[in-house]
């Protein structure tokens, strides 16, 4: 019990020493790593992008089969070899080599999918607390219809009227995505629209979109911050799951979510196949998760959770 | 309170009709279902007696009309690939959806608000970083994954559950623990952050200065006023179950609402995807008006604040 009746116990005055405060730190440092490492590896998976597709620190390409090493288990297991650290899948695909495209597919469908919910989310945001009245009824309607759409079927709904593909996925994940940012930012747009310094612009005559864009949307950041850093984990996951249902990015193209999929009918003989790309999958999420929480409790301790 | 109850409901509706008339729209832009019955060798006037039977010839306006018209009836319309009603195959769905459903969101808000309030009570032993880690890792991992993985070592490697399919009670421990998954930590999260906060209030600390007893402190005093946010999660908790229960119902074969909405979306079976979109929506709606009502009667500064 740390405080009773407000008394302070004595660990919470114990000033940190350097490892205390970089230890402190970790949930802000481990993330960072995985994400500067992951989309290190993401962008020089190879270099086509500059005319050199055959350097890059992927191995394969992601696409190359090779049937008499199929199945072939990691470099650790009686039977597989150095040629392939993490294995092979069904068709003999270097499964290292797909993990490390992987990324390049969840990572940029992931991010374009909330940096669009988030932008659209945080002007309807603003628009609907600000203004109130009628335009605020209107978007928070339809803010309630996307919030009670099940978002799984909206997914494959997209996905089989605009056939599969990286943009659908990214459209698919952003359709309904917006709403939970639209109801946060209006929230904190009405607890600001009654403040201070809202009056005083308001006073002198500054124009709306002016106050909304100056004013507000400064103060809202560190919400909006926290509330993209959580997101990346959730966004990673729902791409996912739309490619193990398989309406996902087309193979051979590989994504972690396909990944797993692929490897579901050989559990018995080749456990690898699956388990690699979800252990990456939770490791990005738990990062995203730890990184959110991190920037949550340095700038808001009014959102402490955990 | 009436009044309250009465705007909310109305809002509601709204949202509801905005729903039907979206997925209405929705199914229609995303592929004939003509194409996926016909064969290459199909003549002109075999389709369109097909277009006739399941009522596609006409405009989308007429079409949308005949099927509110039908709906305000309390008819879902039949389903284009088994041409039976789709209230028989959603009545044949449903409580296999249920059946996993029902125990997960009882289990899982007996053990959440249970490791939740134990957690916050113990805060930062062994047993509360248990619950965090616990919950941070339950986030974090995919539930299809997690599920795969159940399958690997239950299934495959002991033999302990089956990995797919209904029958005995053996036959829900996979299903039941995956769904878990989706609920679970949010749920633990939630109840441990708002209980520390309660705990630290100044009614605690006057009920343990009156010596209560510490199990009345927390279980009576501090609870039921930690259990508000808990509240709104759990019918939060609902949209994640059902997102749980396609994905679960998917991986292990169980013939549920989940499996039949995947199918259908992908069969074009237009009837079916939008009863099931439907009843979906209503449920979500009902569990926000529900959660809403709730606040209203535990917290009057709401109730006179919101009408």
């Amino acid at each position: 019990m740390a405080t009773i009746i407000g008394i302070k116990t004595k660990r919470e005055f114990r000033g940190l020493t350097r490892w205390g405060r970089i230890f402190r730190n970790l949930g802000m440092i481990l993330p960072v790593i995985v994400f500067v490492v992951l989309i290190f590896t993401a962008i020089f998976a190879d270099l086509g992008w500059i005319g050199l597709p055959d350097v890059g620190l992927a191995p394969y390409p992601y696409d190359e089969t090779s049937l008499p090493d199929r199945r072939m288990p990691p470099a650790w297991v009686e039977g597989g070899s150095t040629k392939h650290l993490l294995g092979t899948d069904t068709l003999g695909r270097d499964i290292l080599s797909r993990a490390i495209y992987g990324a390049r597919v969840s990572l940029s469908v992931s991010l374009l999918a909330i940096a669009i919910t988030a932008s659209v989310g945080t002007v309807l945001g603003i628009i609907s607390g600000y203004a109130g009245g009628r335009t605020d009824a209107f978007i928070m309607r339809i803010t309630d219809i996307a919030m009670s759409f099940p978002p799984l079927l909206l997914a494959i709904l997209i996905a089989v009227s605009l056939g599969p593909g990286f943009f659908t996925v990214i459209f698919a994940l952003s359709v309904l995505g917006w709403a939970g940012y639209a109801r946060i930012i209006r929230g904190e747009t009405l607890r600001l629209r009654n403040s201070d310094f809202v009056a005083q612009a308001q006073i002198i005559g500054t124009p709306s979109w002016r106050i909304m864009l100056r004013h507000i949307f400064p103060n809202i950041l560190n919400v909006l911050l926290i509330g993209i850093t959580l997101a990346v984990g959730a966004m990673i996951l729902a791409e996912a799951m739309m490619s193990y249902l398989g309406i996902g990015i087309p193979p051979p193209m590989p994504s972690w979510g396909s990944m797993v999929a692929d490897g579901r009918n050989d559990l018995d003989r080749a456990w690898w196949i699956s388990t690699f790309p979800g252990i990456l999958i939770g490791l990005v999420v738990l990062s995203g998760n730890f990184l959110g929480d991190w920037i949550r409790d340095k700038t808001d301790p009014r959102l402490r959770q955990l | 309170m009436a009044r309250f109850i009465i705007i909310r409901s109305l809002q509601a509706f709204i949202a509801l009709i905005g729903i039907i008339v979206i997925v209405f729209f929705l199914v229609r832009i995303s592929g004939n279902p003509i194409l996926f019955m016909i064969s290459p060798l199909s003549s002109e006037s075999e389709i369109l007696l097909l277009q006739q039977q399941l009522g596609l010839d006409k405009s989308y306006a007429h079409q949308f009309w005949i099927y509110i018209s039908n709906l305000a009836q309390g008819d879902l319309g039949e389903s284009f690939i088994k041409r039976i009603p789709v209230s028989e195959m959603i009545g044949d769905a449903l409580p296999n959806t249920l059946k996993l459903g029902i125990p997960t969101y009882i289990i899982g808000n007996l053990l959440g608000v249970a490791l939740g309030v134990l957690a916050a009570t113990r805060r930062d032993t062994i047993f509360d970083n248990g619950v965090k880690f616990l919950a941070v890792l339950g986030q974090a991992l995919p539930g299809f994954w997690v599920a795969i993985m159940a399958v690997l070592v239950f299934s495959v490697h002991w033999q302990i559950f089956p990995a797919a399919g209904m029958g005995g009670i053996d036959h829900y421990v996979l299903p039941v623990v995956t769904m878990l998954f989706f609920m679970l930590p949010g749920m633990m999260r939630l109840v441990r952050s708002t209980m520390l906060e309660v705990l630290d209030s100044e009614y605690v600390k006057l009920a343990r200065i009156k010596g209560l007893s510490e199990s009345v402190v927390i279980w009576k005093h501090a609870l039921r006023n930690a259990i508000i946010s808990p509240l709104t999660i759990a019918a939060m908790m609902l949209g994640a179950l059902i997102g749980g229960a396609v994905i679960t119902e998917n991986i292990f074969n169980w013939p549920g609402m989940g499996k039949l909405a995947v199918e259908a979306t992908i069969g074009r079976d237009f009837p079916v995807v939008q009863a099931i979109t439907i009843i979906v929506a209503v449920m979500v709606l009902g569990a926000m008006i529900l959660v809403d009502i709730a606040y209203a009667f535990v917290d009057p500064r709401i109730r006179y604040q919101r009408t």
